[in-house]
């Protein structure tokens, strides 16, 4: 554990400062997509990233997700700079920090539904403890899947899937989760659902939130809604620093 | 089972197809490998056999006679002069138990036969045959030739005026076990001979000409009291032959000949059929190893998605890595057990249906396990070697990519 966590204040899960990323660099077509970011987002908060197609969502998603550089502007989660970090330091950190739900489930077909919610403890500790196995079957039973342990994902509805897929993203119980779209391709009930279910555990295990959304009724359950238009957060992100956290 | 085992035996159960493709192409692969090698070791140690069965490993003989000159041409000097070559006179080889003493302490030699030979009459009767009499230490003969084999009556054993002769000079002669024999040398001495054995060396030729006497015996009727013509040799390791005959040669100044010397021809034809071997073998590896790169290339794209996946739950580049090195590593070392299994049966059969004439099996059904091991090592080299590759550029690949595609 970090020095934050001994201190008294709640130090920001996750702080970005003028994060710019251009694509072609050094190119005729070089193109800037994110222009200055600053976003500051503490432990334990529910945020609704919404913005058109195209205005930039799923890059700023991937920068601080770790699975993408910025060009500039420096990113710090759990209190860890990452400018400095070597790729091998990032994927350790992006492992024990970072659960990722994706916009298409994206299970491995290979697995079954509780080997796809133990991969995240079997790439950290090399192989499934059996309190790691215990957990994922919690987890599995937590997001209304008990008796699909063994199915593999093409057995399951889009629905499921996307259940699994979020047990799957809390099962290292990371600080900070990440979801592009989880609701996107599901009909409104199964959406429903998944959103109450991030949202639970956001508030038991105290997880800080980003939730890409396009659907406002979703973006008006959350802590507070930031926008991204053209590469640019609206409102700017100085005012809403401010927010206490879990409000 | 640690990540990288898990992962990498379950792409390979989910692309089931190539899967087994490029497990049957390893099998294969290695079956060939090992059902070639282990055939032509066999043959080739057959063929030795043969050759060698009647043969002494090395032979030391007396140098030949040369003719000397009396007036040498020099450089001031040109002489005119029809040199004829002298004729070869049997005799002994100079001071031969000294060279059979000097012979057995020689490193790398087995066993020591001095023997007694030259050419003889054989008469029965009216009819009169050419053979070769071969005077012998029975005990010391049989280690070098396996005479005990090829007995047909009798034991190797001479002793008095005992003879053992062949099959087939018996039969041209009308004799057996029990009967006498008259035989008379070049010089015209003779003896009669009692026959206490007749051997099958499996060459008529030699079933024909050959009769074994004691070495005293034939010392007598050849002339030579006291000497020996030859010494034969057996050595340990059947191609150190040339080095063993080069030592005795350069020491006691005799000519000193190798199976490898007398059977040049047939020593090539062998290292031919090796040089094609290895040349099927590393086609063979080379092909085996481009199928397994090629299946794993196709599927590192088509798991693009799933790399990304894993790459975004926090495996490094290097276990991504280390799954696809495993899977060729796996499809060798399963392949290569496919292929012995496989090898094995290809043997058997081929034992059952080629027989020599004789209607023994040219080669049995063994397999070599050294050789059994030394291809999966070989096989599982190649198989990391083939996903090198592929491993990297799934290890290279960029996540964000690969989770959109």
């Amino acid at each position: 554990m970090n020095l934050h966590d001994l201190t008294a204040l709640p130090s920001p899960i996750l702080r970005l400062t003028d994060i710019r990323r251009s694509y072609g660099v050094g190119t005729p077509i070089e193109t800037e997509v994110l222009h200055g970011i600053s976003l500051t987002l503490q432990q334990a908060e529910f945020v609704a990233l919404k913005g058109p197609s195209g205005s930039g969502k799923s890059t700023l998603l991937n920068i601080i997700g770790l699975l993408e550089r910025q060009t500039s502007g420096t990113l710090e989660i759990a209190g860890q700079f990452t400018g400095s970090l070597d790729d091998t330091a990032l994927t350790q950190l992006r492992g024990a920090t970072i659960g990722f739900v994706f916009q298409f489930h994206h299970l491995l077909p290979a697995f079954t539904a509780l080997e796809n919610v133990l991969l995240p403890s079997i790439i950290a500790h090399g192989t499934a403890t059996v309190k790691a196995e215990a957990m994922g079957r919690e987890l599995l039973a937590r997001v209304g899947l008990k008796g699909a342990e063994y199915k593999r994902p093409g057995e399951l509805s889009g629905g499921m899937q996307q259940r699994v897929a979020i047990a799957r993203a809390l099962a290292l119980q990371p600080r900070l989760i990440l979801a592009d779209e989880p609701t996107g391709n599901l009909d409104s009930v199964s959406a429903d659902e998944v959103f109450t279910l991030l949202r639970q555990f956001n508030r038991d295990h105290g997880s800080a939130c980003l939730i890409v959304t396009h659907d406002p009724r979703m973006a008006a359950r959350c802590d507070r809604i930031i926008e991204l238009v053209d590469g640019r957060l609206t409102p700017p992100a100085a005012t809403l620093d401010v927010k206490p956290a879990g409000a | 089972m640690p990540f990288e085992l898990l992962v990498a035996l379950r792409f390979l159960r989910e692309g089931r197809m190539q899967s087994v493709l490029i497990l049957a192409g390893v099998t294969g692969g290695v079956a060939v490998i090992i059902f070639l090698t282990q055939l032509i070791n066999q043959l080739q140690s057959t063929i030795i056999d043969r050759v060698m069965g009647s043969q002494a490993h090395v032979v030391i003989r007396p140098l030949e006679e040369l003719t000397q000159r009396v007036i040498a041409p020099g450089a001031d000097r040109a002489v005119a002069a029809v040199v004829q070559p002298r004729d070869q006179r049997l005799r002994s080889v100079d001071q031969w138990e000294r060279v059979a003493a000097l012979a057995a302490a020689t490193h790398g030699v087995l066993a020591v036969s001095p023997v007694v030979s030259g050419p003889a009459f054989a008469a029965r009767g009216n009819s009169n045959k050419s053979v070769a009499l071969l005077g012998v230490q029975p005990d010391a003969y049989r280690r070098v030739v396996r005479m005990d084999d090829y007995m047909t009556r009798g034991r190797f054993d001479v002793a008095g005026t005992g003879a053992l002769i062949g099959t087939d000079l018996a039969q041209d002669l009308g004799v057996t076990v029990g009967d006498k024999l008259r035989v008379t040398s070049a010089s015209g001495r003779s003896e009669t001979l009692d026959i206490t054995g007749l051997f099958d060396m499996g060459n008529r030729d030699l079933n024909r000409r050959w009769v074994f006497v004691t070495l005293k015996l034939a010392q007598t009727l050849l002339d030579l009291p006291g000497g020996v013509s030859n010494i034969d040799l057996t050595v340990k390791d059947l191609f150190s032959a040339n080095q063993v005959a080069d030592a005795l040669r350069a020491q006691t100044g005799l000519t000193v000949d190798s199976w490898m010397q007398t059977n040049s021809g047939l020593l090539n034809a062998l290292s031919n059929q090796t040089v094609s071997n290895n040349l099927i073998r590393s086609f063979v590896i080379i092909i085996v190893a481009l199928g397994i790169s090629s299946v794993l290339v196709v599927s590192v794209v088509q798991k693009q998605r799933e790399i990304g996946i894993l790459r975004a739950m926090g495996a490094g580049r290097r276990r991504i890595m280390t799954v696809f090195l495993l899977q060729g590593g796996l499809v060798g070392l399963v392949g290569s057990a496919f292929g012995s299994a496989l090898a094995f049966i290809l043997l058997v059969v081929f034992s059952r249906v080629f027989k020599s004439p004789d209607g023994s099996s040219l080669f049995s059904a063994q397999l070599d396990p050294m050789l059994v091991v030394l291809a999966s090592v070989v096989a599982c080299g190649v198989g990391l070697a083939a996903a090198a590759i592929p491993a990297r550029s799934a290890a290279r690949m960029d996540p964000v990519q690969a989770i959109r595609s």
